[in-house]
């Protein structure tokens, strides 16, 4: 089932990995992340064999790269601290090959560190991309449910699900109507017009909250959101779905003992 | 003698001089003050017959939306009484007075809140505790009766203005409600849609509580009207007769649009 248009962090598609239920996947990625983090810095190859597993993954799900690459770019500002930590860091230092008359020191510890984080960071987005792109929203909410998550999580992710594009375009035609009257919002101290805006904004999607709780009540809402689906997950789909889970557990072994 | 008595009882309530119903709707007394004092209704009576279609017609603020979250117990009543087909709006029966009170709320982004079509139409009857291939037949039934069944797996958010009205409406269908409670239902409605609408309502069966500014939307879908202002009811008869007059409509800040005479 599909939710009509897509989300920009989703690919429709039908291969077996989009076909596996949203449970199965949920849990392979974060048991996947898991073993990402678990794995030794020093251990380098064994990251390289994680992106090989990831790289397989998104040729049974027929994801081209580039489409992932360009998603991963959401952990651009995450790598900003990364690259102040060789030179924040503490001692031991490196030298940084001479270029000229410049040179650089940077902390060893410091390096490591960065690595780490840009590493482990880097394998961690692509993860969760994968589990986005082969699965659409509604899915995931349903995954969750089955995995037992607060019921109450589930609702306000449901909820957020459905109005965040409700509230973006009441923003939105407040921001046209306040444009029609000639704001032009460039300085700073022009910026009050549109911080009442979004106090409003507020306001308004508060009210709507409670609107959307009255007919809830009256549709009988007990405070549980009813099973979405009654579909049954088979041994077989969570086998298939954990098998990259084991490659990670190896890879994760395999740092281990090489470090 | 014994077994002709048990053969004769039953039959008598299935035959069709049967004791009339209980009425859809039945509000005695009804008075209600908010918490800040503010005093919204001062003893309503109203009497919806089953199967009748009654619009309920009053200016801005005369109290219509608060008498509507009295029927199925969002609001407690300060004094009287309301009963849905006999039984009384009671704390131990809010769950079956919710499922026979079926309220279309004005903006249906309020009514629409799960990702797909299909799912609102059955978080009703799922509440109520319908379930697997029951509750697949009350959501195809309910998208047939409102033209929407094509539309099941979409999001609401990519439909029409009255495409989601009529949304709105499959998913308080889905419960069987005794009484459906319509508030604005022509809001923000081209003139197609709105006629659209119309001709659905129409083809309903159940009794039919429409709340509305709309004159001319009241004389085409409900014989019978009741005029509400100031917290209490200033008129009830038939729908042609009050809109005629002139004098009563005038007193009540309702008017008929321009070039429109009933």
């Amino acid at each position: 089932m599909g939710t009509g248009h897509a989300h920009p962090l989703h690919l429709p598609g039908s291969s077996p990995v989009h076909r596996l239920p949203a449970e199965v996947k949920i849990v392979a990625a974060v048991a996947v992340v898991l073993c990402v983090v678990a794995t030794p810095r020093e251990a380098f190859a064994v990251f390289g064999g994680f992106l090989l597993l990831l790289a397989a993954v998104w040729a049974v799900a027929r994801i081209p790269p580039g489409w992932i690459a360009r998603r991963a770019l959401i952990e651009a500002p995450f790598v900003v601290l990364a690259v102040l930590l060789p030179i924040t860091g503490g001692a031991p230092y490196v030298e940084w090959p001479h270029v000229g008359q410049l040179g650089l020191t940077l902390s060893e510890p410091g390096l490591l560190g960065a690595w780490n984080i840009l590493v482990k960071g880097t394998l961690g987005v692509l993860t969760s991309l994968t589990l986005a792109a082969t699965t659409p929203l509604r899915d995931l909410l349903l995954g969750l449910q089955r995995l037992h998550a607060p019921a109450l999580v589930v609702t306000i992710a449901t909820l957020m699900l459905r109005y965040v594009d409700v509230i973006a375009g009441e923003a939105r035609r407040m921001r046209m109507a306040r444009i029609s009257r000639g704001h032009d919002p460039r300085f700073l101290w022009q910026a009050g017009a549109t911080a009442r805006g979004v106090g409003s904004l507020f306001i308004r999607s508060y009210e709507r909250g409670e609107r959307v709780h009255l007919a809830m009540l009256s549709r009988g809402w007990t405070g549980r959101m009813p099973q979405l689906s009654q579909q049954r997950t088979s041994r077989r789909q969570w086998l298939a779905g954990l098998s990259p889970v084991a490659v990670a557990l190896a890879l994760a072994a395999t740092g281990w003992v090489l470090a | 003698m014994n077994s002709a008595d048990m053969n004769t009882a039953p039959d008598r309530t299935a035959s069709p001089v049967a004791p009339t119903p209980p009425p859809s709707l039945q509000v005695r007394g009804l008075a209600f003050a908010y918490p800040d004092g503010h005093q919204a209704l001062y003893g309503i009576d109203l009497t919806v017959r089953r199967g009748e279609r009654v619009a309920l017609l009053g200016p801005n603020g005369a109290g219509k939306t608060t008498l509507v979250l009295h029927l199925n117990g969002i609001l407690t009543p300060g004094r009287g009484s309301v009963a849905v087909g006999g039984l009384p709006v009671e704390r131990q029966h809010l769950r079956e007075i919710r499922r026979r009170v079926g309220i279309v709320f004005q903006d249906p982004d309020d009514q629409l809140f799960l990702p797909t079509v299909g799912e609102d139409v059955a978080f009703g009857p799922a509440n109520f505790g319908v379930s697997g291939a029951d509750l697949d037949a009350r959501v195809e039934a309910a998208l047939d009766a409102v033209g929407m069944r094509e539309h099941r797996d979409r999001s609401p958010l990519h439909l029409s203005g009255g495409q989601r009205r009529r949304v709105a409406l499959a998913t308080v269908l889905s419960c069987e409600p005794e009484i459906l409670v319509l508030d604005e239902p022509s809001t923000h409605l081209d003139p197609v849609a709105r006629r659209e609408l119309a001709e659905m309502l129409l083809g309903l069966e159940p009794t039919m509580l429409m709340v509305t500014h709309d004159l001319p939307y009241a004389l085409q879908l409900c014989p019978r009207s009741v005029v509400l202002d100031d917290g209490v009811v200033v008129a009830d008869g038939p729908t042609r007769e009050l809109l005629a007059d002139t004098e009563l409509l005038r007193r009540h800040r309702l008017e008929l649009p321009y070039g429109f005479s009933p």
